[in-house]
């Protein structure tokens, strides 16, 4: 596949049958987790270390009281303006040549600074390997000209990646025939997303979706200033707190959502 | 499938009604996709909003076990408002046909019922034939009052949008809607199509439902053409496979019938199941019977089945007349004491089989039980089961390790009746092997100690021609498959009257086609349906992979092997008009070019209904030649009228006095396991049950997989948030369901998904369940089977539980 692709997730065509995120677990070897059904189809609760694509389920009723059952696959946007890159100390996050953003595992130091700039709130900690995961958007894959997994298993058409500019349009085309408040989402912050939606409803309608994600400004001081400092302290973690503390007040931890990590049957 | 999954694209309106489509088939589902994204309707009628109703046009929730009411209502408007396709109603369907004189219908109940017994004679439910001729009589004005056409119009008029609306709980705008928007295809350049599932199945009125609907597609027109036809999605293993291979009881392979005990000789066989045409434009090609039906013979005993011992008939095992023998029968029985051994392959009753109680209870009564399964499950594992002690168990178990559907090569049809072949992706680990070869080797074993010792009947049993086994002892699926197609046993000259050749087929050779099956013995065929899957030079056409595309309707006639002789539509002949001209230029399935059809594989050579002398009509499978708006084929009626469920909220039914299915059986043999609570305010609400996406039925499969049971961990039950509001239950609360038969604890899943229905004037909440969890997996489960709450009962035809419609409570736990 060419240079600087962009994946398509058309959220009018997803019918959440979750091939994605069994596949997505397929591919990258990652364990399914005992859980428990909290009232929701949304399971893991939400990403998690071993969970880098979620399907969000979301009952809507709009102001008429029209009720829409809304899906949307949750998961790293690639960012051209990535803050988790900007951030992160030791060069685990990085521009892979197709301008999305990989992940060298091994050179993950688990200060979670990614976590708190990430303007999606997209990656997690594994507090087991101390290192931070999320979707690399298959990068193993498509450097031998496969599609992501979660491409590769979506049966109706919802995911779909190619050229950059040819994904853009084929969204706005699609917005312009869905029509109503149809839109498209990624193409115009943080220098772009390499992963778009078309919605079907304005963005402040989804859960646990920015409405106006940006690149926070304090992320160029800290790349400036404390980035090489940070390297300083024990695994940039002191550094990285200070400068956390400052930027963010408090750190919230995501929610551990399992009793035991521990893994149950065949995979 | 009349049709299959690519076709589906093709339609303008897709009525999904008893089927959640994009859950349980959600690949197929991309087809529906399509035609929605070339501007289709796509309309979802469900007692629940589902992750189909979210990628429908519109949904419409419907009270559970209500169907023919709605589509009953759906027959009325179009007749009423003069919808349907007339040129198509006069000429292919038995509109026009005059009615028995003694037919008659009154108060939910047809002529010849027998109270007692809770069955009908069906004498009367038949059309006049002149007498001179034998033809039926017909009224092409289709005003006389006894014509089929005005019976329907007449017993469907009590169908009017109050009462339907009463009786479904859908609202009259909501009803309109559907019948507007679906009507509009009773026009020559519109197709509509229906898909159904288990939604319209697992009903005491489920061959019904489906009944109904084939009489709207008749009326609209929608039968044999490209986007139309009813469809049946069917599940991932392989149903329609093991269903055109008998599965079921009343059947042998390829839908010929199984034989009960009054059939003494094959004549007497023969000629119940062959039936006469007087009309010479009738192809009635069911008159080929006893071809099939003596190749099958010859399938399973080969030289031992001669002409003169009627091919082995007496052999074959015979069921009593008017006995059933389906799953609710045989645990019914097993409770009983009455069933001692039990081989329960790829199966877990104790989980899937309505009352499971009952059948739990049914296992224990068992000397041996023997599984053959990938995994473990609830019902092999019954001796250890909730509340039961080991210690007490007689019963010896077995486990047999078989391999899984990617660990052996063979062939898997899917609901469009495409024979696919599949090869071997991966050896199966340990000791397992395909079923097939376990079946083999019991039956080996079965022989030897037959030959060495003696017994019963040894006939059918060491006469059985069973090689399958190949000379590594492994079984060899290439001959099973050849002996399916069907195999020449004797040279054998086949004259083909239309081209005016001879053809010679040497012993041994593949037969090309059922056509050329024999009756005098000279062929063997195990599947006269699958007959053609192989060329007579061997040519595997299950295996076909080509992507031509030469209709440009997706027919794909070079991929795979369709059933029969490689049609991909059935009845297409009736997409066109009486001198063969497509009634939709647009959507070309099949033309007359005045000496041959040009398309599809035309059901049958001959020329259009418009030649009286060489012309045949379209329905070649139907005794008459055309589809049947009534006819006999059903144990409970001509026309598919509405009874209440088993168990429902009502104590009267609103159209009639009958307020159950008056010909289902009801089993209350044992009154201490089998009870009904109908109308109860102990248990006031309904209760339908389904799978999920992200498990297979039971779960024995599925339930073992790490990522599945991450995203679907344990049972719940979908409740709307006005009864969970009322009932104190928030969303995550355990809370516990049951029926006047169990219980079953699990988690709440408080959505707007589920809205109450008005029903008769009164609130009527209704609530759902997946069955797919059990005790045995995860270890950690708190969940049982949603299947204790279930009823035995199950459709009056086909014994399809009622899984869809009963009676429960919700309560805080």
């Amino acid at each position: 596949m060419g240079n600087e692709l962009v994946k398509l997730i058309d959220t009018t065509l997803c019918t959440a049958c979750r091939g994605c995120q069994v596949a997505c677990k397929q591919w990258n070897e990652m364990p399914g987790l005992r859980t428990k059904q909290t009232g929701t189809y949304q399971n893991p609760p939400d990403l998690q270390w071993n969970t880098w694509t979620l399907i969000r389920f979301q009952e809507y009723e709009d102001k008429d009281k029209n009720f829409t059952w809304i899906f949307r696959k949750d998961g790293c946007m690639h960012c051209t303006e990535a803050s988790c890159v900007k951030v992160c100390p030791s060069g685990s996050l990085y521009y892979t040549d197709i301008k999305t953003v990989g992940v060298h595992h091994e050179k993950c130091i688990g200060c979670k600074e990614c976590i708190s700039a990430c303007p999606f709130d997209i990656p997690r900690y594994n507090k087991e390997t101390e290192k931070v995961t999320k979707c690399d958007l298959c990068y193993s894959r498509i450097k031998e000209n496969l599609p992501p997994a979660c491409v590769k298993s979506c049966p109706t058409g919802a995911l779909t990646i190619g050229p950059k500019d040819e994904m853009i349009k084929k969204a706005y085309a699609r917005v312009e025939k869905l029509g109503g408040d149809a839109n498209v989402y990624g193409d115009k912050f943080v220098g772009g997303t390499h992963v778009i939606y078309v919605l079907q409803f304005k963005p402040e309608v989804y859960d646990e979706l920015a409405k106006d994600p940006k690149v926070p400004q304090t992320i160029a001081l800290w790349k400036s200033i404390l980035k090489p400092l940070s390297l300083l302290g024990a695994g940039g973690v002191i550094g990285g707190s200070i400068l956390h503390y400052f930027i963010h007040g408090p750190h919230k931890p995501h929610p551990e959502h399992y009793d035991e990590p521990k893994k149950q049957g065949g995979a | 499938m009349t049709n299959h999954y690519c076709d589906l694209k093709n339609a303008d309106v897709i009525l999904i009604m008893g089927s959640n489509a994009a859950e349980h088939h959600p690949i197929a589902f991309k087809w529906i996709m399509r035609a929605k994204e070339k501007g289709a309707t796509v309309i979802h009628v469900d007692p629940r909003y589902t992750r189909t109703s979210a990628r429908c046009d519109f949904h419409v929730p419907l009270r559970s076990g209500t169907d023919i009411a709605f589509l009953g209502g759906m027959i009325n408007y179009i007749i009423e408002h003069n919808k349907y396709f007339k040129d198509y109603v006069l000429n292919y369907t038995n509109a026009s046909f005059i009615v028995n004189k003694d037919y008659t219908f009154n108060d939910g109940l047809f002529s010849g019922y027998d109270a007692a017994k809770r069955k009908y004679d069906k004498a009367t439910w038949t059309l006049d034939k002149d007498e001179a001729t034998g033809i039926p009589k017909r009224d092409m004005s289709l005003s006389n009052p006894r014509c089929v056409f005005q019976m329907l119009k007449q017993h469907y008029s009590r169908y009017t949008m109050d009462k339907v609306s009463s009786i479904t709980g859908v609202s009259k705008e909501n009803l309109l809607k559907v019948y507007k928007a679906y009507s509009a295809t009773g026009v020559p350049d519109k197709a509509g199509t229906e898909c159904y599932a288990l939604g319209w199945t697992h009903h005491t009125v489920g061959s019904q439902n489906i009944r109904a609907m084939s009489i709207i597609q008749l009326l609209l027109g929608n039968m044999g053409i490209a986007g139309g036809g009813i469809n049946a999605l069917r599940g991932e293993p392989n149903v329609q496979g093991s269903t055109d291979h008998c599965i079921l009881y009343g059947n042998l392979p390829g839908y010929l019938k199984m034989i009960s005990a009054s059939c003494d000789t094959l004549e007497h066989y023969l000629k119940k199941y062959t039936p006469e045409s007087k009309d010479p434009q009738s192809a009635n090609y069911y008159q080929n019977y006893p071809k099939f039906f003596v190749s099958f013979l010859k399938s399973l005993w080969d030289n031992k089945a001669t002409k003169d011992n009627d091919f082995g008939y007496d052999w074959l095992p015979k069921i009593d007349d008017g006995k059933h023998y389906s799953t609710m029968h045989m645990f019914d029985a097993m409770y009983a004491g009455k069933v001692k051994g039990f081989f329960c392959i790829g199966a877990d009753p104790a989980v899937s089989t309505p009352n499971s109680n009952k059948v739990r209870k049914a296992l224990q009564n068992l000397d041996w039980l023997i599984g053959e399964n990938i995994f473990d499950n609830e019902t092999y594992q019954f001796w250890r089961g909730p509340g039961v002690d080991p210690k007490k168990i007689k019963t010896e178990c077995f486990l047999l390790p078989a391999s899984a559907t990617m660990e052996k090569e063979g062939s898997q049809s899917n609901s469009g009746r495409w024979v696919q072949w599949k090869y071997k992706a991966a050896e199966a680990p340990g000791d397992a092997i395909p079923v097939g070869e376990i079946e083999i080797k019991i039956m080996n074993a079965v022989k030897k100690l037959y030959a060495k010792e003696g017994g019963v009947c040894p006939e059918p049993i060491l006469n059985l021609k069973w090689d399958y086994l190949n000379d590594k002892g492994h079984y060899d699926v290439i001959k099973v498959a050849h002996q399916i197609n069907g195999v020449f046993l004797e040279d054998t000259v086949i004259e083909d009257k239309a081209k005016k050749t001879t053809t010679l087929y040497k012993k041994g050779q593949l037969v090309p086609g059922f056509g050329n099956l024999q009756l005098d013995g000279k062929t063997a065929c195990g599947n006269w349906c699958i007959s053609g899957s192989y060329t007579a030079e061997g040519m595997n056409r299950m295996a076909s992979r080509g992507k031509e595309d030469p209709t440009g309707l997706g027919l794909f006639p070079n991929w795979a092997f369709a059933w029969p002789v490689n049609r991909r539509i059935l009845y297409n002949r009736a997409s066109c008009d009486l001198n063969g001209k497509p009634y939709n230029p647009n959507r070309k399935l099949l033309e007359w070019k005045g000496d041959k059809w040009e398309g599809d594989v035309p059901d049958g050579p001959w020329p259009p209904q418009a030649n009286k002398e060489k012309g045949k009509y379209p329905f070649i499978m139907k005794t008459d030649g055309v589809g049947a708006l009534f006819g006999p084929g059903m144990v409970e009626g001509p026309f598919p009228e509405h009874y209440e469920p088993l168990e429902g909220p009502l104590a009267k039914n609103p159209m009639s006095g009958q307020l159950i299915n008056p010909a289902a059986e009801i089993f209350d043999k044992h009154s201490d396991v089998d009870k009904i609570a109908r109308a109860s305010e102990k248990f006031p609400y309904v209760c339908t049950t389904y799978s999920c996406t992200e498990h297979w039925c039971t779960g024995a499969l599925t339930r073992w997989q790490a990522w599945l049971l991450e995203m679907q961990p344990e049972l719940y039950v979908e409740i709307g948030d006005k009864l969970a509001a009322e009932k104190g239950i928030k969303n995550g609360d355990r809370v516990k369901v049951s029926s006047i038969r169990g219980e079953a604890p699990c988690v709440a899943m408080v959505t707007k998904r589920f809205k109450p229905f008005t029903v008769e004037g009164k609130t009527v909440h209704q609530v759902g369940m997946p069955f797919n969890y059990g005790w045995l997996f995860p270890k950690d489960s708190t969940s049982d089977s949603t299947n204790v709450l279930t009823p035995t009962v199950g459709d009056a035809n086909t014994f399809c539980p009622e899984y869809k419609a009963f009676m429960v409570n919700v309560e805080k736990a």
